[in-house]
C-alpha cells in the first residue's frame, strides 16, 4: 500500500488532531484551559491552510492563514485571557450532563456528520475533501459543548470553536472563502468578542456571578 | 453612481459622529437628521432605478433590482420616522431615569450603525458579504436590546446572541455549501459569490448540495426572521429593549432576513427540479403563523404581544413567499410592506402608552383614551390594522395571500383562517380595555411622538384602497423575479 | 505440525517466561533511576519468584478448590496468551489458534478467576479488589477491543499475525489512526497492568490497592504463580502494542533461526518500552478510583476515533 503525498499526510494529521482537540475541550474544566485549546485548534487551523496553500500553490491561503494565526491564536485568545481576569472566573464544574455521557454523545455525533460529509465529499475536487466530513464533526461537537455549559465564557468559547470548525470546512471543501468574505468573518468575530466582552461585564455587574443559572428566568408566562 | 454611496456613507459617518457626541442634548436631532439624509438618497436611487431599470455598480458588488430596492426605500423610510420617533421618547426615558447620556451615546451611533447593516446587507450582490452584514446587524443590536441592564434585558440580549449566533453560523455553512456548488461552475474567487452570476448559472448548481446549503441558509436567516421553532430569542429582545430597538427589530430587521432567504430561495428554484424549497417555506411559514396565534393569548406583557404578532405575521409572509407565482409573491411583498409600516406604528404607540402607565404589564394598562386621545387612538387603529381590518392594507395582502392558497395549497386555509381568528379574538380582546374604560395614565414631561404613527398608519390605509401605480409595477417585477 | 514448528513455538514460550521478570525488574530499575533512588538488582523479581516457591504454603480453612486452583488457571492463560502473542514470529502454529477477540477473551478469563478466589476468602480486601478489578476491566475491555478492531480494519482480519503482517508492509508515513490507537492503546495496558495512574504496584496500603489487594492471601508457590503471570500479563501487553504499532523485527518465518534473529530487536524494543513506562508512571500521579471511568472513557473515545478517522480518510 503506497502512501499518500506528504502534504497529503500532514493535511490529514492536522484534522486529526483538529477532532481530538474539540474533543479536549469538551472534558475539560479549567476555563484557562479552554481558551488554551482554542488557540491550539486555532494553530492547527492554520497550519492546515497553510500546507494547503504550499501542496495546491495557491498563494492567497497563504493570506487566509495569517489571518487565522492573528486573530484565532494570537489576539482572541489574548482577550479572553484579559476577560478571565478581570472576572476572575477558573473553574466550571459539571455542566448539564456529566462528562463520559458528553463524550459518548460527540461520538455519536461524529458518526452523524462523517455519514452527512460523505455525498458532498464525493463531490468535491479539492485535495482536502476527505477532511469535510471531520470540519462538520468539529462543528457538531463545539454546539454539543455550548448546549452542555453553564458559565458563560465557555459557551462563548464553543461558539468561537463552531466558527473555527466552520472556517475548516471552507477551506476542505473550496479552499477557502474570497479574501473579502474572510476578511468581514474575522472582522465579525473580532467585534463579537470585543462586544461580548463589554456584555460580560454588564453581566457580571448585575448578577455577581458568570453563571447562567441567572440567566434563565425569562419564560413564557411573563 | 453617486446615491448608493450615499445611501450607503451617511449611516456610516452618522454612527462615527454619534459615537463622539451622542450624549449631548442636541444629539437625537443630528439622528434624524443622518436619517432623514438616508432616506432622500434612498429616495433618490429608487427614482433611478424606476427610470433606468436594475442596477449593477460599483464593480458588480451591488446590486438593485425591482426587489430589493423597494425594501431599502422601506427601511430609510422607517429608519427615519424611528428615529422622529426616539426623540421624544429616549428624552422622556432619560427623564425617568431609567438612561444616562452615556448610554444614549451607545444607542444613536448603534442605530445608525445598525441601519448602515442593513442597507448593505439589502444591497449588497456578495452572498457572503450578505451573510458578514446580518452578522453585524445582530451584532449592533445586541447591545441596544441589553440598554436598560436590568436582569431581564440581560438575559433577553444574551439569549438573541446565541441563539442569533448559533443560527448564523448555520447560514454559513450553508453560504460555504452554496460557494461550493457554485465553484465548479464560475470558477474560484469572488465572482463565484455574487448572486447575480449564481442566477444566471441556477439550473446547473449540483442537486444535492444546493438543496443541503438551502436547508442550513433557511434554518439560519431563519432564526432571524422569528420562524417557529428558531424564535425563541424574539420575544424577549422586543419586551425588554427600548421600543425604538423594538420598532426597528420587528419592522425592518425581520423583513431584510427574510428578503435574504427569498434570494436564496431563487437560486434553489432553479436547480432543483421540485418545490423543495417552496414546501419548506410553507411548512415553517405555516407553522409559525398557527404556533404564535395559539400562543398571543397566553401572554401578559404587551410588548410580547406585538412581537408574537410579528413571528405571526412573517410566517405568513413565508408561507405567501413559499406558494409562489405571481398573485402570492405580489401578495407577500405588499404584506411586508404593511406590516412594516403597521408594526412600527403600533410600537410607537405601544412605547409612549408603556411611558404614561409606567408598566409593559397588559392588565395594569387602561383608558389610554381618556388622557392622551392620540396614543389611545394610534394603539386602536394600529392593532385593528395589524389584525387585518378593512380598509387597511393588512387586511389586502392577507385576502390576496388566503385566495392563492385556497387554489394552490387548499389543506392550509383552514390553519391559516383559524390562526387568523384565534389572533383576532386575543389581541383584540387585550386592546380594548387597554385604550378604553377607566385610566391609570399619567401625562408625560415631553409630548409624545404621535406623527410617525399616523403617518404610517394612513400610509397603510392608502395601500388598503389604492397602490400607486409605479409600486404596483415595481411589487410585479419583483413579484416575476422572486418567482 | 512439524516438530521444528512446535519447538519454535515452545522456544517463544520460553522466551516470553524468562524474559518477563527481567521487564519488571527493568521497569522498577529505572523507576528508581528516575526518582533518585539506589535501583534493586535486575535480577530481584527472579530471587523473589524462587524465595517464593521453596516456601510452605498457607491456606485458609474455608479456601474453596478455586482458591487452589486460581494460580494454576492465570498462570496458565498467560503462557497460552505468550504462545499467541507474536513476540518473535508470526508464523508459529499456536497463533492461528486465536484471533484477537479471543486473546482478549483469554485475558478476561484470568480476570474472571483472579476476582472470584479473591472473593473465595471473604475478608474485606478481597472483596474490595475483586470489585475494583472489575470495574476498570469492564471499562478497560471496550477501549482494547476498539483498539484492535482500529488495526484490523486496516489490516483487514482479526488474526493477529496477519495484522502484523500487513502493518509491518506498510511505507513509513504518519497514520492519524494508528497514533489515536497507539495512545489508546497505552491507556488501557496502564489500567489493565495496575500501573500508575490507575492502580500503584508499589503501594502498602490495602485501601488504595486494586490489584494487590485480590493477591493479598496467597503465599508460596501460588504467590510466585501469580507474580510470574502478572510479569507475564505485562510482558504480553508490551508485546502486542509492540506488534500492532511497531512490527518490526519480527520474524516472518517459524525456524530458530530468525526467531533467535529476532530476539535482539524485541529485547531492544521492551527495553526502551519499559523505560517509557517507568517514565510515564514517575510523571503521572495515581488517580482516584472514581477518576477510573473517566480515564477509560477518554481510552474508549481515542480508539473509537482512531477507527473513525481511518474509515473516512483511510489512513
Amino acid at each position: 500500500m503506497t502512501a499518500l503525498p506528504i502534504g497529503q499526510q500532514l493535511i490529514n494529521l492536522f484534522a486529526a488532531i483538529l477532532l481530538l482537540l474539540a474533543f479536549a475541550m469538551l472534558a475539560q474544566r479549567r476555563i484557562v484551559s479552554l481558551i488554551d485549546l482554542f488557540a491550539a485548534q486555532g494553530l492547527v487551523l492554520a497550519l492546515s491552510t497553510a500546507v494547503v496553500a504550499y501542496s495546491t500553490r495557491q498563494p492567497h491561503l497563504y493570506e487566509s492563514a495569517a489571518l487565522t494565526l492573528a486573530l484565532k491564536v494570537f489576539v482572541l485568545p489574548w482577550l479572553l485571557y484579559r476577560l478571565v481576569r478581570k472576572l476572575d472566573v477558573r473553574w466550571e464544574f459539571e455542566g448539564l450532563i456529566n462528562i463520559p455521557t458528553t463524550m459518548l454523545i460527540g461520538i455519536v455525533l461524529v458518526v452523524l456528520s462523517f455519514n452527512l460529509a460523505l455525498p458532498i465529499s464525493e463531490l468535491a475536487s479539492t485535495v482536502t475533501r476527505s477532511t469535510l466530513g471531520i470540519a462538520m464533526a468539529s462543528v457538531m461537537l463545539a454546539f454539543l459543548m455550548m448546549i452542555t455549559r453553564r458559565k458563560a465564557i465557555p459557551q462563548v468559547i464553543g461558539f468561537l470553536a463552531m466558527e473555527n470548525g466552520l472556517l475548516f470546512a471552507a477551506t476542505s471543501a473550496t479552499y477557502g472563502m474570497p479574501m473579502v468574505v474572510e476578511l468581514g468573518i474575522a472582522l465579525d468575530v473580532l467585534v463579537g468578542m470585543l462586544i461580548l466582552g463589554v456584555f460580560f461585564f454588564q453581566i457580571r455587574e448585575q448578577f455577581d456571578s458568570l453563571d447562567l443559572r441567572h440567566l434563565e428566568n425569562l419564560k413564557e408566562e411573563e | 453612481m453617486p446615491e448608493i454611496v450615499f445611501v450607503l456613507a451617511l449611516p456610516v459617518l452618522g454612527a462615527a459622529l454619534l459615537a463622539l457626541i451622542g450624549h449631548r442634548s442636541f444629539a437625537p436631532s443630528v439622528n434624524v437628521a443622518v436619517s432623514t439624509g438616508t432616506f432622500v438618497a434612498a429616495a433618490a436611487l429608487t427614482a433611478r432605478v424606476i427610470e433606468d431599470g436594475p442596477l449593477l455598480v460599483l464593480g458588480r458588488q451591488f446590486l438593485l433590482d425591482p426587489f430589493n430596492v423597494f425594501l431599502v426605500a422601506l427601511t430609510a423610510f422607517v429608519g427615519m420616522t424611528t428615529s422622529l420617533f426616539s426623540r421624544p421618547y429616549m428624552r422622556i426615558e432619560e427623564e425617568h431615569g431609567r438612561l444616562t447620556p452615556g448610554r444614549l451615546r451607545l444607542y444613536h451611533s448603534m442605530f445608525q450603525l445598525f441601519m448602515f447593516t442593513m442597507l448593505l446587507a439589502l444591497t449588497t450582490n456578495n452572498v457572503g458579504i450578505l451573510w458578514v452584514a446580518m452578522e453585524a446587524a445582530t451584532l449592533a443590536t445586541v447591545l441596544l436590546v441589553s440598554l436598560y441592564r436590568t436582569p431581564a434585558s440581560l438575559e433577553a440580549a444574551w439569549k438573541y446572541f446565541i441563539l442569533c449566533g448559533v443560527g448564523i453560523a448555520q447560514a454559513l455553512f450553508g453560504t460555504i455549501l452554496l460557494y461550493f456548488a457554485a465553484e465548479k461552475l464560475l470558477g474560484a474567487g469572488g465572482g463565484a459569490l455574487l448572486w447575480t452570476e449564481l442566477n444566471a448559472v441556477r439550473e446547473n448548481l449540483e442537486p444535492t448540495v444546493v438543496s443541503l446549503a438551502f436547508v442550513f441558509l433557511l434554518v439560519g436567516y431563519g432564526t432571524k426572521v422569528g420562524l417557529v421553532p428558531l424564535h425563541n430569542w424574539l420575544p424577549d429582545a422586543h419586551a425588554e429593549g427600548p421600543t425604538p430597538v423594538s420598532a426597528v427589530l420587528s419592522g425592518l430587521l425581520l423583513n431584510v432576513a427574510l428578503y435574504a432567504v427569498v434570494r436564496c430561495k431563487v437560486l434553489v428554484d432553479g436547480a432543483l427540479p421540485d418545490a423543495f424549497a417552496k414546501d419548506l417555506m410553507i411548512g415553517f411559514g405555516l407553522l409559525s403563523v398557527v404556533v404564535a396565534a395559539l400562543l398571543l393569548s397566553r401572554q401578559k406583557d404587551i410588548k410580547r404581544l406585538f412581537a408574537y404578532s410579528s413571528i405571526e405575521h412573517m410566517g405568513i409572509i413565508t408561507f405567501a413567499f413559499g406558494i409562489g407565482g405571481p398573485i402570492a409573491n405580489f401578495a407577500g411583498l405588499l404584506h411586508m410592506t404593511v406590516h412594516s409600516l403597521t408594526k412600527s406604528a403600533i410600537f410607537f404607540a405601544v412605547g409612549h402608552a408603556v411611558q404614561k402607565t409606567g408598566t409593559q404589564v397588559m392588565d395594569d394598562i387602561r383608558g389610554l383614551v381618556t388622557i392622551s386621545p392620540m396614543v389611545g387612538w394610534g394603539l386602536a387603529l394600529g392593532a385593528l390594522a395589524i389584525l387585518g381590518m378593512p380598509p387597511f392594507g393588512v387586511f389586502a395582502s392577507e385576502f390576496l395571500i388566503l385566495t392563492t392558497a385556497m387554489r394552490e395549497q387548499p389543506w392550509a386555509t383552514p390553519f391559516l383562517l383559524a390562526a387568523l381568528g384565534v389572533a383576532f379574538a386575543a389581541v383584540f380582546s387585550k386592546v380594548q380595555p387597554m385604550v378604553f374604560g377607566e385610566t391609570t395614565a399619567m401625562r408625560l414631561p415631553v409630548r409624545p411622538a404621535m406623527i410617525p404613527v399616523f403617518t404610517h398608519l394612513s400610509l397603510v390605509l392608502m395601500l388598503g384602497l389604492w397602490i400607486p401605480p409605479f409600486l404596483a409595477d415595481w411589487y410585479r417585477n419583483a413579484a416575476k423575479l422572486i418567482g | 505440525m512439524s516438530a521444528a514448528a512446535l519447538l519454535s513455538q515452545l522456544l517463544q514460550v520460553a522466551i516470553a517466561l524468562l524474559l518477563a521478570p527481567l521487564l519488571v525488574g527493568w521497569v522498577n530499575q529505572c523507576r528508581a533511576w528516575l526518582q533518585n533512588k539506589r535501583p534493586p538488582s535486575l535480577f530481584l523479581p527472579y530471587r523473589t519468584i524462587h524465595k517464593l516457591f521453596v516456601k510452605d504454603a498457607v491456606i485458609a480453612d474455608n479456601a474453596s478448590p478455586i482458591f487452589r486452583l486460581m494460580p494454576y488457571i492465570v498462570f496458565g492463560a498467560m503462557c497460552c496468551a505468550a504462545a499467541i502473542v507474536p513476540s518473535l514470529a508470526t508464523a508459529l502454529p499456536f497463533a492461528r489458534a486465536a484471533d484477537a477477540i479471543a486473546l482478549v477473551g483469554l485475558f478476561a478469563l484470568a480476570r474472571v478467576f483472579m476476582a472470584l478466589a479473591a472473593m473465595d476468602i471473604g475478608t474485606s480486601f478481597g472483596s474490595l479488589g475483586a470489585r475494583r478489578e472489575m470495574f476498570v476491566g469492564f471499562l478497560a475491555e471496550p477501549a482494547l477491543l476498539m483498539v484492535l478492531f482500529t488495526a484490523s480494519l486496516i489490516s483487514g482480519s482479526t488474526a493477529l499475525p496477519t495484522i502484523v503482517d500487513t502493518l509491518a508492509h506498510r511505507e513509513l508515513a504518519i497514520y492519524p489512526s494508528l497514533a489515536f490507537a497507539g495512545v489508546a492503546f497505552t491507556m488501557v495496558s496502564l489500567a489493565e497492568n495496575a500501573r500508575v495512574p490507575v492502580d500503584n504496584p508499589a503501594t502498602h496500603l490495602e485501601l488504595t490497592m486494586i490489584h494487590e489487594a485480590m493477591l493479598l492471601e496467597y503465599s508460596a508457590r501460588h504467590l510466585a504463580l501469580l507474580e510470574w503471570a502478572s510479569a507475564l500479563k505485562l510482558f504480553n501487553y508490551s508485546c502486542i502494542g509492540l506488534a500492532l504499532f511497531f512490527p518490526f523485527g519480527i520474524a516472518e518465518g517459524a525456524d530458530f533461526v530468525a526467531m533467535l534473529g529476532a530476539a535482539p530487536a524485541l529485547v531492544l524494543k521492551l527495553a526502551i518500552g519499559g523505560a517509557s513506562l517507568a517514565v510515564i508512571e514517575t510523571l503521572s500521579a495515581k488517580m482516584r478510583i472514581f477518576r477510573a471511568p473517566e480515564f477509560l472513557g477518554t481510552a474508549f473515545l481515542l480508539a473509537v476515533l482512531g477507527m473513525l478517522v481511518n474509515l473516512l480518510l483511510g489512513s
